[in-house]
């Protein structure tokens, strides 16, 4: 007999999703692109109500996010929505934690909220929305524009490094670091989904293009004729083949990664690197997060890393049942009273 | 073995003892040993440590005197003390330091073992002090501390080293029976510390008896003195820093409310005691966040606030500039936290471990646009107990950041502290928003808060964020004449408390010639010196402000009631100016900005000085 006590869950849609509010980015950004796809995602990841949704974000183009979900939402100040986003968390670990933002807010502001975030494996979901520029201060560059970058207050090209994002994120310890694009939907979706669904800090790179200020930054990966040849698309247990007719593939020369071709019968797809996303070394994971930074090579998208290690905020329920349970519940008067009282009469 | 000779015993009411020696000396242990045992025979008293900010200065050197001051009496005591009568110096350089500050014709014991010829440069001493006339005009007791030690511990397994460790114990041991105090407190207090470690309990026990039978056998003590129990409140008392004080008050405001508390925070002296303490608390649900700065301390204190926690951040002032901006975002998003600042002497790093009260303004203005915030002082160690559940109680009510300011002076300070009774504090509470039905983010109640609506509550969904609002909806608004109605709405929230709070008290007439204003921890120093004056003869009173922003009701009264208005503050004039604008009226000030408390003679000679001409005698 069936069990009639059990509420019926209603399947929610993307419309769910969506608030009453008008969108306010940019005809063209791919912003839109990016919040169709987490809209289109939620109601496949969030099996409890939505009211257990909370997206907290910082301050740039991509922090507006929060106003267009109809769930809770937070928009914090700048930089500082990972931090905002672990004391939700921490206060209730049952909720589902979103963060949004961007490279300035999350890489150069809020650089430092965001490494411990990782370092400390909080169950929150980031989503970097990089366009490797300032957008909504109109064009200056971001710890993710390239060395020479012309912009507003660069005008003589840029001297900066960038960031790379993917290796900062394994470096500080997050336990899964993926890469999307805005332009590419199904796999958009799927890495929402894949990070929704991971347990722990999920940090997912999206590659988001600012037809205003930084047009085509990705144009190379999106670009149907040059496409095939820039993405190397990462999945666990498949060779690392890339290029129009996968006949391209990346092999390991000792610790140094080399471009092999697959037509010239030297090679054989036995020969190339095999996707381990979840292997307990982070070494696989760093030379596919480097190689993006080398021209030579292509982009890896998709997942680089999955592990699983207690989070924080798990952490600190299971330390204050540990602690009440040794102790007891706490008693206030015995709190107020202390180790070391005496009686006036 | 000499014959012992019948001491003298004299009663005193109050006396002020100041420990001092090398921060590896253990001064700020046997000075709160002191004061617990003297709690503990039913004296009131006040103490105030003084300690370098280096850890472990250079041995021997001035920079690397730790100090201890405790005053005990047997009626009300207030402060700390201006001056000690007695002075234990453990080397040359703690003397030296010292001295200056010491009664004329007061007593000194000092470890003549360290006035070798190596601690007698590194203080600075040209000549032996104990040989020329320095210390003429005070009674000076030579004691070989570390020999007798050695002596007293020369059949113990200790070795060489933690036997030297142990003569702050024996000086200990001279104070207790110099002041007729029992050595059973700190003999227990002793057992538990070193519990896994019985030698080190036994012989630190045995070097305080030592001490304590040297002063029966010496020649060199033919008095000791008497202070009998103070006429204090029926009850159970405890001794407690204002730092533990606070912690305390917020973990009641958390069993009161039923919320559990979240404090995100980041160490700085001399705040991170209060991290400390509620650190221990896990099984009160508390949850302690030691952030990676500042600004991740308050703002994940923000986000637990959103989640419904009772949040809480604790800083110090450079801590609190860095906090700034997420205090106006508390503001924008009008969520309940409280934020507090133990002042300490700035400006920048300043003066880590000094007193100060310079952060005022700061708290008040110190923050981008139009940004009012609730401003709470507490005046004592006690005290701030009672102003964390206020705090608490204020910002859950008006769903408001409410700043709350102790500093290092009441918060490393200690005085014994009756127990109240649970039931007898105020009520503490907010109810969450769960009813789907009329609800809108930024509707408000009679005192114009928001409601509080908590991820998780279904059918209340909602943003909040830094953007100005639209009223009612919460959407975002950039209207003019909407954010000229969100500034003066935000303004009226912070003005409405000022019906929910008390009064202004005076100690005192209710009129007269004078009126000495204050706030925080300058309290027990304002108090005593309104009291000499009158009993001097002089018209004047006392009013201690808790409440800054907003001010109590009657402020404006109280002020007009005297013909002058004297306000006495560790910064260049703060509260005066703020009086001044509010208020329209002239004040006298007193400004000493030294990193020190004030002296009650300090505040008498300005009231004596206001007053003297008009013979107020």
């Amino acid at each position: 007999m069936a069990n009639n006590s059990e509420v019926q869950t209603i399947k929610l849609t993307a419309k769910d999703y969506k608030s009453d509010q008008d969108v306010r980015w940019c005809p063209g950004c791919g912003d839109y692109s990016i919040l169709a796809q987490v809209q289109r995602t939620l109601p496949d990841i969030i099996e409890k109500e939505k009211a257990k949704v909370v997206w907290v974000s910082g301050i740039g183009c991509s922090s507006r996010i929060p106003y267009y979900i109809n769930t809770y939402g937070f928009h914090g100040i700048h930089g500082r929505a990972p931090a905002i986003a672990t004391g939700v968390k921490v206060a209730n670990p049952e909720l589902d934690v979103w963060v949004a933002t961007g490279d300035g807010d999350l890489l150069s502001i809020g650089g430092n909220h965001f490494i411990h975030t990782c370092r400390r494996n909080v169950d929150l979901k980031i989503l970097l929305f990089n366009n490797r520029i300032y957008g909504l201060t109109k064009g200056q560059y971001s710890p993710t524009s390239e060395k020479g970058k012309i912009t507003k207050t660069s005008p003589y090209g840029s001297v900066d490094y960038p960031f790379n994002p993917i290796s900062l994120a394994i470096g500080s310890g997050a336990t899964f670091v993926a890469r999307a694009i805005d332009v590419n939907p199904k796999h958009l979706q799927e890495m929402i989904k894949r990070a929704g669904g991971h347990k722990g800090t999920a940090f997912l790179e999206i590659y988001q293009n600012c037809n205003i200020f930084n047009d085509g930054a990705f144009s190379l990966l999106t670009d149907k004729d040059t496409k095939d040849d820039n993405i190397l698309y990462l999945e666990h247990g498949k060779p690392m083949v890339f290029g129009k007719d996968l006949d391209k593939g990346i092999k390991l020369d000792g610790t140094k990664p080399i471009i092999v071709d697959l037509t010239t019968g030297s090679f054989t797809k036995d020969d190339i690197l095999v996707h381990d996303e979840f292997s307990a070394e982070p070494i696989l994971a760093m030379i596919l997060a480097h190689i993006t930074d080398d021209p030579a090579f292509p982009t890896p998208i998709g997942v680089f890393r999955q592990i699983q290690k207690e989070t924080y905020d798990g952490a600190i329920a299971s330390q204050i049942d540990f602690v009440t349970e040794k102790r007891g519940k706490g008693d206030l008067k015995k709190a107020l009273f202390g180790a070391n009282t005496w009686e006036v009469n | 073995m000499p014959e012992v000779k019948e001491k003298k015993i004299e009663t005193l009411s109050d006396v002020t003892v100041r420990f001092a020696g090398d921060s590896g000396d253990g001064m700020q242990l046997t000075g709160t040993q002191f004061s617990d045992t003297t709690a503990w025979v039913g004296n009131d008293l006040s103490t105030l440590p003084d300690y370098p900010a280096e850890i472990r200065a250079p041995a021997g050197t001035l920079y690397g005197v730790s100090g201890f001051q405790l005053h005990f009496s047997s009626s009300d005591v207030n402060t700390p003390g201006d001056v000690p009568d007695v002075l234990v110096a453990m080397n040359p350089a703690a003397l030296k330091k010292n001295l200056p500050e010491l009664r004329p014709n007061g007593t000194i014991i000092v470890n003549t073992d360290s006035f070798d010829p190596k601690n007698l440069k590194l203080a600075n001493y040209e000549r032996n002090p104990l040989e020329d006339d320095t210390l003429n005009g005070y009674h000076v007791h030579e004691v070989p501390i570390t020999s007798l030690t050695k002596n007293a511990l020369e059949d113990s397994s200790l070795s060489l080293k933690e036997v030297s460790r142990c003569k702050n114990f024996f000086a200990l041991g001279i104070m207790y029976w110099l002041y007729n105090r029992p050595l059973e407190k700190t003999e227990e207090w002793l057992k538990i510390k070193f519990k896994n470690k019985p030698e080190l309990a036994e012989g630190n026990i045995k070097a305080m008896k030592s001490g304590y039978n040297f002063g029966e056998i010496t020649e060199i003590f033919t008095t000791r003195y008497k202070v009998d129990p103070a006429n204090l409140p029926k009850g159970t008392y405890r001794n407690i820093s204002g730092n533990e004080a606070t912690a305390l008050g917020f973990l009641t405001a958390s069993v009161k409310s039923n919320l559990p508390i979240f404090l995100g925070s980041y160490p700085i002296t001399p705040a991170s005691d209060i991290l400390q303490y509620l650190s221990n608390y896990k099984n009160f649900g508390v949850k302690t966040m030691q952030a990676e700065d500042e600004i991740a301390g308050i703002t994940a204190a923000l986000g637990a606030a959103f989640t419904g926690h009772l949040a809480l951040t604790s800083t110090s002032g450079p801590g609190m500039a860095l906090k700034a901006e997420a205090i106006g975002l508390a503001v924008m998003t009008e969520l309940p936290i409280v934020i507090v600042n133990v002042q300490r002497g700035g400006p920048s790093t300043g003066l880590p471990t000094k007193t100060e009260q310079a952060d005022l303004l700061q708290a008040f203005c110190g923050r981008n646009g139009e940004s009012p915030v609730c401003v709470i002082a507490a005046q004592t160690p006690r005290d701030c107990f009672y102003q964390a559940i206020e705090a608490a109680r204020i910002a859950l009510k008006f769903m408001t950041p409410v700043i709350l300011l102790t500093d290092g002076y009441i918060a490393n300070g200690s005085e014994p502290w009756r127990i109240p009774d649970i039931e007898d504090l105020p009520d503490v509470h907010k109810e969450f928003r769960t009813e789907k039905e009329g609800f809108f983010p930024y509707i408000r109640d009679e005192n114009l808060a928001r409601p509080w609506a908590i991820p998780g509550t279904p059918g209340l969904e909602h943003r909040i964020g830094g953007l100005e609002t639209d009223d009612i909806t919460g959407n975002i608004n950039y209207e003019p004449d909407n954010h000229d109605k969100m500034v003066r709405i935000r303004n009226q929230k912070i003005q409405n408390i000022a019906n929910d709070i008390s009064d202004l008290k005076v100690y005192g007439d209710d009129s007269g010639d004078l009126l000495v204003l204050g706030w925080g921890g300058t309290y027990g120093t304002l108090k005593d010196a309104v009291h000499l004056a009158r009993k001097n003869g002089y018209k004047v009173s006392h009013a201690h402000l808790r409440h800054i922003n907003p001010f109590p009701k009657n402020t404006k009264d109280v002020l007009k009631s005297y013909s002058k208005v004297l306000i006495p503050e560790i910064n260049l004039g703060q509260l005066a100016s703020l009086i001044k604008s509010e208020f329209l009226i002239e004040v006298e000030q007193q400004n000493l900005v030294r990193g020190l408390p004030f002296k009650t003679e300090d505040v008498l000679g300005k009231i004596t000085e206001l007053l003297g001409g008009n013979n107020g005698k």
